[in-house]
């Protein structure tokens, strides 16, 4: 999932002060499993508002609502209609929410009470780690499941690096070295020869080009037609 | 610290430690402050973190939640839930200005009466100490 | 006789390394350099060394070769992209400097830049490739060069490095990739290289022991507790922290390490961080 964090409140709270009339809204998919931005999170940041505001003698409104997830239309549509009584929408679902709730209630202002951290697992209860950076070509295949331009801080192809050091990356001793898990895998899965494939040595970037865009097979022609 | 007021504690008590014992406080005569509210739970993994806030958006001077002993807890993990909860409001409370410290998680088990009118003293005199709930609603006595 | 020529005659070849300032002021990297001139067959100048912003190598070996000194052009892969490492590659040869080690680099973080943007386009084993390929008179595009240029291609490897396999299995990726010779991280343990090397020998390039001289005790455990693939044994740690004089008992460990490994390899690079004026005495020691 689409791992956020909440942002600090002084900066949620400096970015809504004009605000009289304020929407919380919530994401009930990713934000919610990482607990970041779902119908609790809400809660929660509207009460601290609240509070907030009282304690400055700041008369505000603060209203709360959470869609199923606010990247697909029919699920911020029963928003549109009444988004134009606030003064802004404070949303709390991933960066690519924001920006389309803020498309969609355009004019209105959409601000991010999150931060979009990474696409992660939940490695733990209350612990999400990062595990993917969606590079476009996806190789797992010949590193055993565990992704080198993730786990490697320095996204190697051809690792380990010269500063992996009992199993550590260079950058932490927390962190272990990706190569070395790969390494361990491989072993595991007889497939070592898998590192010494020269063919594989080159990583292709031009597929992280941004902003990207997907079209599904069978709406492509329609989109060709269309576009004529 | 200022002029003296009652402050007012709310208590989140699970029905079969806390509540027993707070029973039993009271069977035993025992004294202990007497401006705690108890709301009874059957479990502290009942309690939210929103309820934490909210109470003291709604004027308590402090809140604590009181559970059963951990491992003891009757639906197996409620009072761990609890511990980070009261954990999440402290840090919510400090973003928005207001002592942490006015929440707080204690562990009584039923028979332990004297823990709880401990709990009851001192989560008043943290009040005490640290003045009434600036979000208090109307005079202050 | 240049280094390719040296190791090309079976001469044990030793080779030496100096870093370039952080700034324009270049007496003191001269100064250095003098000290090795004549003594070694090549000094590597380091390219922004643990991710510190430095003048860079290119320009610290031009002066090299100005002063009659053999360079060798180290290149991370840190700090640019395929487009600007082809492109240095062919700056060095035009330059003429033909001897590049080609390195992955230090993680940002390590640096005093840590905000910077890390590049790692290529590694260690993609740069060799792509300096194979412009040697072929073509890009990593495939377009055709106006003129190939030669190099004389090194790597590193890790003789200390645990699991020993893996360091084994990329040596052998860097052979492929193009690697002619390499220069090993410092080792302190003539059991553990030479074990390393009946392994290695198998891939047929030369390899230059690495020795970083052992400024005292205090360096020594530092290196252990921070540094990737170097074990300084506690005997010679002992050794260190008993000796009177230090400077003399550090000449007198290199020279002896450097001895005791000879017959393993094809030479030693002897990495000085500062003490450059106590490797003609090292070589000396160990009479080479």
């Amino acid at each position: 999932m689409i791992v956020c964090e909440r942002k600090p409140f002084e900066e949620i709270k400096e970015k809504v002060q004009d605000c009289k009339k304020l929407l919380i809204l919530g994401c009930g998919t990713c934000a919610s499993v990482c607990m970041a931005g779902g119908e609790k999170e809400v809660e929660l940041l509207a009460t601290q508002l609240r509070i907030a505001n009282q304690l400055m003698g700041k008369d505000a409104e603060i209203e709360e609502a959470t869609v199923q997830r606010q990247c697909d239309s029919e699920y911020v549509e029963p928003i549109v209609e009444k988004a134009s009584k606030y003064d802004a929408i404070l949303s709390m679902a991933c960066g690519a929410g924001v920006q389309f709730v803020a498309n969609m209630v355009e004019p209105i202002p959409v601000i991010p009470a999150l931060n979009t951290c990474f696409i992660g697992v939940t490695e733990d209860e209350g612990t999400w780690t990062e595990r993917c950076r969606a590079c476009g070509n996806c190789l797992l295949a010949d590193y055993g499941g565990i992704c080198p331009i993730t786990m490697c801080p320095k996204s190697l192809v051809n690792g380990p690096c010269g500063g992996s050091k009992n199993g550590k990356c260079e950058t932490s001793n927390e962190r272990d070295c990706a190569w070395v898990l790969i390494y361990n895998r491989l072993k595991k899965q007889g497939k070592l020869d898998n590192m010494r494939n020269m063919s594989t040595t080159l990583k292709d970037y031009s597929t992280q080009t941004h902003p990207a865009r997907r079209i599904h097979e069978a709406y492509l022609k329609a989109e060709m037609d269309e576009a004529q | 610290m200022g002029a003296p007021f009652t402050p007012k504690v709310v208590a989140f008590c699970c029905h079969y430690c806390a509540y027993s014992a707070a029973d039993l406080a009271g069977s035993m005569r025992m004294e202990y402050t007497t401006n705690v509210r108890i709301v009874r739970v059957m479990c502290t993994g009942r309690v939210d973190t929103v309820h934490l806030l909210k109470a003291i958006k709604d004027g308590a001077d402090a809140v604590f939640v009181a559970g059963c002993e951990e491992g003891d807890c009757h639906f197996i993990e409620g009072n761990l839930r609890a511990k980070r909860r009261v954990e999440q409001a402290k840090a919510l409370l400090e973003e928005v200005g207001i002592e942490g410290e006015r929440v707080e998680m204690f562990n009584i088990s039923a028979s332990d009466a004297q823990l709880f009118a401990a709990a009851c003293n001192q989560m008043t005199e943290r009040a005490r100490r640290l003045g009434p709930n600036p979000l208090r609603k109307g005079k202050v006595e | 006789m240049n280094l390719r020529e040296a190791l090309k005659n079976g001469k044990f070849a030793v080779t030496a390394e100096v870093g370039p300032p952080k700034g324009i002021d270049v007496s003191e990297f001269l100064e250095n350099a003098e000290l090795l001139k004549g003594r070694v067959d090549a000094v590597n100048v380091t390219d922004q060394q643990s991710a510190v912003m430095r003048l860079g190598s290119l320009a610290g070996c031009h002066l090299l070769k100005e002063k009659g000194i053999e360079p060798v052009f180290q290149m991370t892969c840190r700090d640019r992209n395929r487009i600007a490492l082809q492109s240095d590659l062919l700056n060095a040869y035009v330059l003429g400097f033909e001897n590049v080690l080609c390195l992955t680099g230090d993680y940002v973080t390590l640096g005093d830049h840590p905000q910077a943007k890390p590049v790692f386009d290529l590694d260690s084993v993609s740069l060799l490739q792509a300096a194979r390929e412009l040697e072929q008179g073509r890009d990593l595009a495939g377009k055709e060069l106006k003129g190939a240029p030669q190099f004389f291609l090194g790597a590193c490897v890790t003789p200390g490095a645990d699991p020993v396999e893996l360091q084994l299995i990329k040596m052998e990726k860097k052979v492929k990739a193009g690697a002619q010779f390499f220069q090993t991280q410092a080792i302190y343990e003539p059991k553990k290289f030479e074990a390393f090397m009946r392994e290695a020998n198998k891939f047929g390039v030369p390899v230059l022991v690495g020795i970083v001289l052992i400024r005292s005790a205090a360096m020594a455990r530092f290196m252990n507790k921070k540094v990737a693939g170097i074990y300084v044994p506690d005997e010679l740690i002992n050794e260190m922290d008993k000796a009177e004089n230090k400077a003399q008992k550090s000449i007198e460990i290199a020279a002896r390490l450097i001895s005791e490994m000879r017959s393993m390899c094809q030479g030693a690079h002897i990495m000085a961080i500062g003490l450059e004026s106590r490797v003609p005495a090292v070589l000396d020691a160990a009479g080479l």
